[in-house]
C-alpha cells in the first residue's frame, strides 16, 4: 500500500516536472522518467503486457524520438520561450488536460460494482485461438482488426516523416552514414549488445503466444539494435527508395490484410480463422508484422532522407 | 539451510539498496560531472550486483538464475559504456598530465 501511494505521488511529481521543465530537453527526459515509472505501475497492476509495451514504446522509442526532436529545434527554441501567447496556450492546455482526468476519473469512481469485464468470456474463448496469453488473443484474435490498422498507421507515420524530405534527396539515404571507430568504446559495446539484443527482441516477439510479450515489443527492441548499430556508425541506412526496404515495410499489413480477406472463404468473415488452424494463421501473420514493424520504427527514428540516393 | 539463505539474501539485498543510495547521494552531492559519474558507476556495478546476488539465492532454476546475471551483465556493459561516452564528452582532449 505504502509503495503504491509513493508510486503514485512520484509518477505525479515527475509528470508535473516534465510540464514544469524550462527547455524541452530536460521535459524529454521527465517524459522517458515518466514512462519507466507508469511501466512500473502496470506492474503493480499485474498488466505485465502493458508495462513492456510502455517501457519499450511509451518510453523508450517515442523518448528516442522525442529526444532527436528537441535537438533539432534547439537553435529556435529561446526566442520561443517567454511570450505571453506561450502562457495562454499553456493555461488552455492545462486546462484541457484537467477535464479530461476529471472526466477519467469520474468515470473510473463511478463504475458499477462490479466493473463489467469482458475478460471471463476471453478467457473462455482462449483454446479456440491456440494461444496462451489472453493480451494476444485479444490483440490477434478477437480484436486482431485494431491491431492491423495499427500496422497501417505506424506505416502512415513514417509516410509522413519521408515526406519532409527536400526535393534533391527524395529516394537518398537517412543519417550521416558510416563513421564507426573501430578503437571506439560505443563500437565494442555495440558489438557485443546486439547478437544480444536480437536473441531477446526475437524470444520476446516468441513467447507472446504463451506469457507476455508480442509483435510490438519484440519489434521495438529489433528496431533499437538497428538504431544503436546505426549510431555507433556501424551500419548505414538503406535507400529509402530501394524496392527490398518497401517490401519489408509493407509485407506486414499486406499478409495480415490477405489472410483477414481470407477469413471470408475460411470462416464467414473478415479476419475470422477457422479453430482448427487458427494458431498457424496467427503466426503467419506475426512474423511478417514484426518485421514490418520493427523495419518502420528503425526508419521513424533515422529520420527523412539527408543524402542524395548515389552517395 | 533455507533460513540461512533468507538471511543472506535480505543481507545482500540490503547492501545493495545501500549503495543505490550511496550512489544517488553521489550523484545529487559530487561537485563536478566526472565524480558524479564515479558514484553512479558504484550503482551499476555492485548495488545491481548485490541485489541480483541475493535474489539468486532463492531462485529455483537454471533459466531464471541466467536471466538475472544476463540482467546484472547487461547493466554492467551499458554503465561502463555510456559512462566512458559521456566522460569523453567531458574532456575532449584526453586525461589531464
Amino acid at each position: 500500500m505504502a509503495l503504491d501511494v509513493g508510486l503514485v505521488l512520484f509518477v505525479l511529481g515527475v509528470a508535473v516536472w516534465t510540464v514544469a521543465a524550462r527547455d524541452a530537453f530536460s521535459a524529454v527526459i521527465g517524459f522517458v522518467v515518466y514512462g519507466l515509472l507508469l511501466a512500473l505501475v502496470w506492474m503493480r497492476l499485474a498488466a505485465p503486457d502493458v508495462a513492456l509495451t510502455e517501457a519499450a514504446i511509451g518510453s523508450g522509442l517515442t523518448g528516442g524520438l522525442l529526444l532527436g526532436t528537441s535537438t533539432r529545434l534547439r537553435g529556435t527554441e529561446t526566442p520561443a520561450t517567454g511570450k505571453k501567447s506561450v502562457t495562454g496556450l499553456r493555461l488552455a492546455a492545462a486546462l484541457l488536460c484537467s477535464l479530461a482526468s476529471i472526466g477519467l476519473a469520474m468515470i473510473v469512481l463511478l463504475l458499477p460494482e462490479p466493473a463489467p469485464t469482458l475478460a471471463p468470456q476471453a478467457a473462455a474463448n482462449m483454446a479456440a485461438t491456440g494461444l496462451g496469453n489472453p493480451v494476444t488473443a485479444v490483440l490477434m484474435a478477437y480484436r486482431a482488426i485494431d491491431t492491423l490498422l495499427e500496422t497501417v498507421v505506424l506505416l502512415l507515420a513514417l509516410l509522413g516523416v519521408w515526406s519532409l524530405t527536400p526535393d534533391r534527396f527524395w529516394g537518398g539515404l537517412p543519417g550521416r552514414g558510416r563513421n564507426a571507430d573501430p578503437e571506439g568504446v560505443l563500437t565494442f559495446a555495440v558489438q557485443l549488445l546486439v547478437p544480444v539484443g536480437i536473441l531477446i527482441g526475437v524470444h520476446i516477439f516468441w513467447v507472446g503466444s504463451v506469457a507476455p510479450g508480442g509483435e510490438f515489443q519484440g519489434a521495438t527492441i529489433l528496431a533499437a539494435m538497428w538504431i544503436l548499430a546505426a549510431m555507433a556508425g556501424l551500419v548505414d541506412a538503406p535507400r529509402v527508395s530501394r524496392r527490398g526496404l518497401r517490401l519489408m515495410l509493407v509485407a506486414g499489413p499486406a499478409v495480415f490484410f490477405a489472410i483477414g480477406l481470407a477469413g471470408f472463404a475460411m470462416a464467414g468473415a473478415f479476419l475470422a480463422y477457422p479453430e482448427a488452424r487458427a494458431k498457424l494463421l496467427i503466426l503467419t501473420i506475426e512474423v511478417p508484422v514484426t518485421l514490418s514493424i520493427a523495419v518502420t520504427l528503425a526508419l521513424l527514428v533515422a529520420g527523412p532522407p539527408e543524402r542524395t540516393p548515389q552517395q | 539451510m533455507s533460513l540461512a539463505l533468507d538471511t543472506l539474501t535480505i543481507l545482500a539485498v540490503c547492501a545493495g539498496a545501500f549503495f543505490f543510495l550511496a550512489g544517488t547521494v553521489g550523484l545529487l552531492r559530487f561537485p563536478d560531472a566526472l565524480s558524479r559519474l564515479h558514484g553512479l558507476t558504484k550503482a551499476d556495478n555492485l548495488g545491481v550486483g548485490l541485489v541480483v546476488f541475493g535474489l539468486l539465492l532463492q531462485t529455483t532454476g537454471p533459466i531464471a538464475a541466467t536471466k538475472l546475471v544476463s540482467v546484472w551483465l547487461l547493466t554492467l556493459l551499458a554503465g561502463a559504456t555510456v559512462t566512458q561516452l559521456i566522460a569523453r564528452v567531458l574532456r575532449p582532449d584526453g586525461p589531464p598530465e
